[in-house]
């Protein structure tokens, strides 16, 4: 077990965590709750096979998948920011409807209740090399996107009204920040994001199989409370989890723990985190609401 | 329109109604999309499922499952508590009543062994219940993010438990269960045979009747509505919320879990990996279109499982896929006409007022 | 003073609010470079006569000039533009952003596609050595003292070019030396060219900052004078529309114990209770009720009373002091205990504390009492109804089916529902604050009168009221609150409007040990 591997395997794993941390942590910061992170990653997957599967290109793939996330992201903003209905609902239906609406175009496309047949994606083989690993565009911009997305919340005027809008709306409405355009803005972005996270497992699989996001979304949501609802910890914390899962999968011959154990790590951290026994976690103070 | 029926309309009947009519219109696009004919295949769904008894016992054998989780989702609610463990919860339960029926000998009269699966099941249901409750209570660590981390942990120790010690070589589920089986209704009316309805439905329904009664003729059932409400209102009259938060979450940990019985001990007889099948997530839209009431929440069971039942017997001719998208869109539509029609019926009634 | 127009004239304004009659022809005149202090009692109108000049709601009638230019029925976007800014009780900031960030927010200074942190905390800073307001710019919201987050909202204001500065209440919330520091900053600021409007109801805040006064009562302008050519006393005459005679007062502020020693029913000694943004709230206040006795606690809102009587009633701690309640301490007892022990209380929120609006009437006439109608955790509904029946007929609610839900009633009936709830329980002290808020004038005197029966059966009573009228038709006698703290006490014999008023403005000062 190298070094490098342990890191390149880690880094692999990481990739989808960080894109939808990073729609979840823009979302939730503007007050809109992320539980569709998982709806969002499926839908974009999906999306991105596809894309590719009709054109024969992974990058009009990659434009597919973002599409479909872009839209799932519209269905939820719409849904709790314009009709105010409950977000943590919204986020409930949108999983179901992606689990849904992707089984259903699934066996309406390619007449398989379970995968999709083989696309191209951005290297010869399924997983594999490290060639075809570096080759890959997903992978750097996934790298990039928890910094970008630190950035953008901190150093530019969107991100200080996306902090404004879910901390204090009323004060932000109170000085003209047109407030629900900003909502509308980071929940779609969330959607965009997650997508590309799924975009990356598709391709990176070169197929679509049912459901299989596995519960990525919420490793995800995971991260983004365990950091605080902070971009660059909840960057760590996907690291973190990723490599749990590495070191886990390395030591499967060893079974020193059992997997199940392992797979239980980042929703142990992140109660442990939310009941404040690991200093104090405070979310966006208009998280949910909606209603003014 | 006096208070009271506006009241009715806009919290019992409307919501519902909408629900229904949203998913017919977009099971109608569906199965367009598929290329076939509404009116054909929703006659065909409903041939399936109340047109004959078979169909029918399965579509009670599923809602037995729902009304269980929707009762536990419900419940929460009523305290003010959003419970999305139910699906961690449902498998706990289910797994505490196999357990306890594969501890029993083989001979134990099912008088005595059935009550205490039951009373297994309502323990660890309730025990997984109860961390989100005590966590909200002392630390204050919002109940939404917990019971959903939960459900995975629980999940995988569950997964864990039957893989590492007890299953069945070739399979994930445990070796069959004799004492504390629940009999098929099949073997008391034979128009449902081949169904999985058991007698479980008989416990539900009185678990329906009970929480009905708690909530609204009890102290304890009126000082958890009160929390839920008016917490505020609720502190000023001296009733404690942490207790009640921990007591009302307790309680929807064990209603979801009795529902682990229907598969358990009534249907396979066997605790097997992966039962839940989403149950405890359609928990949520179940008590939500049931209006967090029992006899809504028995209802709408029916109908998620009528849907769910149907999808399987018109696949021929729409993939049952269908199904979990009409889902999603039900839910959805719901959760966006509550809101909505309070609000257009609030301004039809100012609008009326205004008017000389 | 040239002849140039004046910065703002309101003329022959009126407003309604419904029935309510607002704003009678009222009218201000400020000129620039002036600190104007607009005073008078509550529901004077001097808060709606502010919020048509800032445009937050428009006049039935009458005419708003600002610099000579007319801008009758405009917007607060409109008046803010033209640098007419309202600084509000309630501060609207961010905690979690910067001094920078909270005063930029909405104009914030953009270079090269990012928010340019950097400048907004230059401007910022530039500002306060301006205006002589000193805030760290780059200190987080949540960390600055309620002087400092107020000075961040004025911050806000002279970041958008305002001109015409109108402070509502401004030292509510803040401690003596941050007063002293408001004024100077105040001062500065009207040096610089700025006019400001200042809405208050402390009589020694208007003669220590402000060169005009403008009093309200009623909804009508009775008075507009020179700080100079005015004292306290004239300023009060005015706002009560009496003469007052400030002589008499300091004689008659002793304590006084009521008559039969040991016959105490709620003794309330040195009690400190911490506020939402004060540290003493309740600033070392004792006092005693006895049975059969009626203690009016008069004075404007905000200055403890909320606090108090939330202490009292268990739903907020205390920080030093004692509660006794016929002889038992239950300063650290919960609130169900202190029921049990024989406490009723009457909240000043019915729609939060005193009802659950979709709780039906029996439901709500229970509340609080649900243990008294239970046989072995079943609820006696037989008995609910017909207590329900009962205190529906007794207090004339309407309607008058108890399976409605609360939110059915007007007001008035609401409050009747509270009222019968806790009178008709079994109770020694009663805690009543603002009975008759929202409640029209037939329940008002029921009300009035089911107080006083409550005298006549022994029992002791704490009342609370904005309204002075009522606390003096109800007191035997009147304690007036001010700053947190008992500053006068009467028996009512010696008290009257006159008498009172000066102490709830702090013109008159006196402490009751």
């Amino acid at each position: 077990m190298t070094v490098l591997l342990f890191l390149a395997q880690t880094l692999r794993i990481a990739i989808p965590y960080l894109f939808a941390a990073a729609g979840g942590a823009i979302a939730e910061r503007a007050g809109v709750v992320s539980l569709t992170l998982e709806g969002f990653m499926l839908g974009g997957a999906f999306g991105a096979v596809l894309g590719a599967h009709y054109t024969g290109s992974a990058w009009l793939g990659i434009a597919a998948g973002v599409a479909v996330g872009v839209l799932l992201g519209s269905i939820h903003a719409g849904a709790s920011i314009r009709f105010k209905a409950d977000q943590v609902v919204v986020g409930v239906a949108i999983n179901l409807f992606a689990v849904g609406i992707t089984r259903f175009f699934l066996q309406l496309a390619f007449q398989s209740s379970s995968n999709s047949p083989r696309v191209v994606g951005f290297g010869a083989s399924a997983g594999g090399s490290s060639a075809a690993f570096l080759a890959n565009p997903l992978v750097w911009l996934g790298l990039a996107v928890m910094p970008a997305m630190a950035f953008v919340i901190n150093k530019t005027r969107f991100g200080l009204r996306v902090r404004a809008v879910g901390e204090h709306p009323l004060a932000a409405a109170s000085v003209g920040v047109p407030v629900n355009r900003v909502r509308y803005a980071a929940v779609i972005a969330s959607g965009a994001l997650a997508a590309l996270g799924g975009v990356y497992l598709a391709l990176d699989q070169h197929q679509f199989t049912d459901s299989m996001t596995a519960g990525r979304g919420f490793i995800a949501l995971a991260a983004v409370i365990f950091g605080r609802w902070d971009p660059l910890r909840a960057g760590v914390a996907c690291l973190l989890f990723a490599a749990a899962e590495t070191l886990q999968i390395q030591l499967q011959a060893a079974q020193i723990i059992p997997s199940q154990f392992v797979a239980m790590i980042p929703y142990v951290l992140t109660i442990v985190a939310v009941a404040g026994v690991v200093g104090r976690s405070t979310p966006p103070a208009a998280l949910g609401k909606t209603s003014e | 329109m006096n208070t009271r029926t506006r009241v009715l309309l806009e919290e019992s009947v409307l919501p519902p109604l909408v629900a229904l009519v949203v998913a017919l219109v977009a099971g109608d696009l569906l199965i367009m999309a598929y290329g076939q004919a509404p009116g054909v295949v929703w006659r065909a769904l409903l041939e399936g499922t109340w047109g004959n008894s078979y169909g029918f016992g399965q579509v009670l054998y599923k809602a037995t499952t729902l009304a269980c989780t929707g009762l536990a989702v419900a419940v929460g609610l009523r305290a003010g508590l959003f419970n999305i463990g139910a699906e961690g919860q449902l498998a706990a339960g289910g797994f505490g009543a196999g357990l306890v029926g594969l501890m029993l000998p083989a001979g134990t009269p099912a008088l005595i062994a059935v009550p205490l699966c039951v009373l297994a099941a309502l323990a660890a249901g309730g025990a997984v219940g109860s961390v989100p409750g005590i966590l909200r209570a002392r630390f204050g660590a919002h109940e939404v993010i917990v019971t959903i981390m939960l459900n995975f942990i629980v999940l995988a120790l569950l997964n864990y438990f039957v893989s590492a010690k007890l299953h069945v070589p070739e399979t994930l589920h445990t070796p069959e269960i004799h004492a504390g089986a629940v009999a098929r209704l099949s073997g008391t009316f034979d128009a449902f045979h081949g169904s999985a309805a058991n007698w479980t439905i008989v416990i539900v329904l009185l678990a329906a009747a009970f929480v009905w009664g708690f909530l609204f003729r009890t102290r304890a059932g009126y000082e958890l509505r009160a929390v839920g409400l008016q917490s505020d209102a609720a502190e000023y009259a001296g009733i404690r919320a942490g207790r009640v938060w921990f007591s009302a979450m307790a309680m929807s940990g064990a209603l979801a879990g009795l529902g682990g019985i229907n598969f358990v001990l009534g249907y396979k007889n066997y605790y097997e990996d992966g039962f839940t099948g989403g149950a405890g997530f359609l928990g949520i839209a179940v008590a939500l279109i049931g209006r967090n009431n029992p006899v809504g929440v028995l209802l709408a069971a029916l109908f998620f499982a009528t849907l769910s039942q149907g999808g399987l017997a018109i696949n021929a001719m729409v993939p049952k896929q269908m199904v979990e998208v009409l889902q999603g869109i039900v839910i959805l539509a719901v959760a966006t006409a509550v809101p909505e029609v309070r609000r257009l019926l609030r301004s039809a009634m100012s609008r009326r007022k205004a008017a000389p | 003073m040239n002849g140039a127009a004046p910065a703002i004239r309101l003329t022959a304004i009126d407003k309604y609010f419904g029935a309510v009659h607002a704003n009678r022809s009222a009218s201000l005149v400020v000129q620039e470079r002036e600190i104007h202090a607009l005073v008078g009692e509550n529901g004077a109108g001097k808060s709606t006569l502010m919020k048509i000049l800032s445009g937050m709601t428009p006049a039935d009638g009458g005419t708003v000039e600002v610099g000579g230019r007319d801008v009758t029925g405009w917007t607060t976007a409109e008046a803010i533009a033209a640098g007419v800014g309202m600084v509000h009780q309630h501060f609207m900031l961010v905690p979690t952003l910067t001094v920078a960030e909270n005063v930029v927010l909405g104009r914030e200074p953009v270079s090269a596609g990012t928010f340019d942190r950097a400048r907004a905390e230059r401007d910022v800073e530039r500002l306060c050595e301006q205006s002589g307001l000193a805030v760290p710019a780059g200190r987080l919201v949540a960390d600055l003292s309620v002087g400092e987050a107020q000075r961040v909202e004025i911050l806000k204001l002279l970041y958008r070019g305002a001109r015409v500065l109108l402070l509502d209440e401004p030292t509510a919330v803040l401690s003596p030396p941050e007063v002293a520091e408001l004024w100077k900053v105040l001062r500065r600021l009207r040096d610089g060219g700025a006019t400001i409007v200042l809405i208050t109801h402390k009589l020694d805040e208007v003669m220590a900052v402000s060169e005009h006064v403008t009093v309200m009562r009623m909804g009508e302008t009775v008075a507009n004078m020179a700080t100079s050519d005015t004292s306290p006393e004239k300023i009060a005459k005015a706002m009560v529309g009496r003469d007052v005679d400030l002589a008499v007062r300091q004689g008659g502020g002793a304590a006084k114990l009521a008559g039969t020693p040991g016959a105490v029913a709620l003794d309330v000694r040195h009690l400190v209770v911490r506020g939402a943004r004060i540290e003493k709230a309740v600033d070392d206040v004792s006092f005693s009720i006895a049975p059969g006795e009626i203690l009016g606690i008069a004075g404007v809102e905000g200055n403890g009373q909320t606090e108090l009587l939330e202490a009292i009633a268990g739903l907020r701690g205390v920080t030093s002091g004692t509660i006794t309640l016929g002889g038992a301490d239950i300063t650290h007892r919960g609130v169900h205990n202190r029921g049990e022990a024989g406490l009723s209380h009457i909240p000043e929120d019915r729609h939060r504390r005193g009802l659950i609006l979709d709780y039906t009437m029996a439901e709500n006439l229970i509340l609080g009492q649900q243990h008294h109608y239970t046989n072995n955790g079943i609820l006696d509904r037989h008995n609910i109804i017909d207590h329900a029946r009962r205190r529906i007929v007794e207090y004339d609610i309407r309607p008058t089916d108890p399976s409605l839900p609360a939110r059915a009633l007007s007001g008035g009936n609401q409050q009747k529902i509270v009222i019968a709830r806790e009178l008709s329980r079994a109770f020694t002290v009663l805690l009543a604050a603002q009975p008759t808020r929202g409640v029209d004038v037939g329940a008002i005197e029921f009300i009035h009168a089911e107080l006083r029966k409550a005298r006549e059966e022994g029992k002791a009573v704490l009342l609370v009221s904005a309204e002075l009228k009522e606390v003096l038709t109800l007191s035997d006698r009147i304690a007036v609150m001010y700053g947190g703290r008992f500053v006068a006490m009467f028996p009512r014999s010696d008290a009257s409007e006159e008498v009172i008023g000066p102490f709830m403005t702090g013109a008159a000062r006196g402490q009751v040990a």
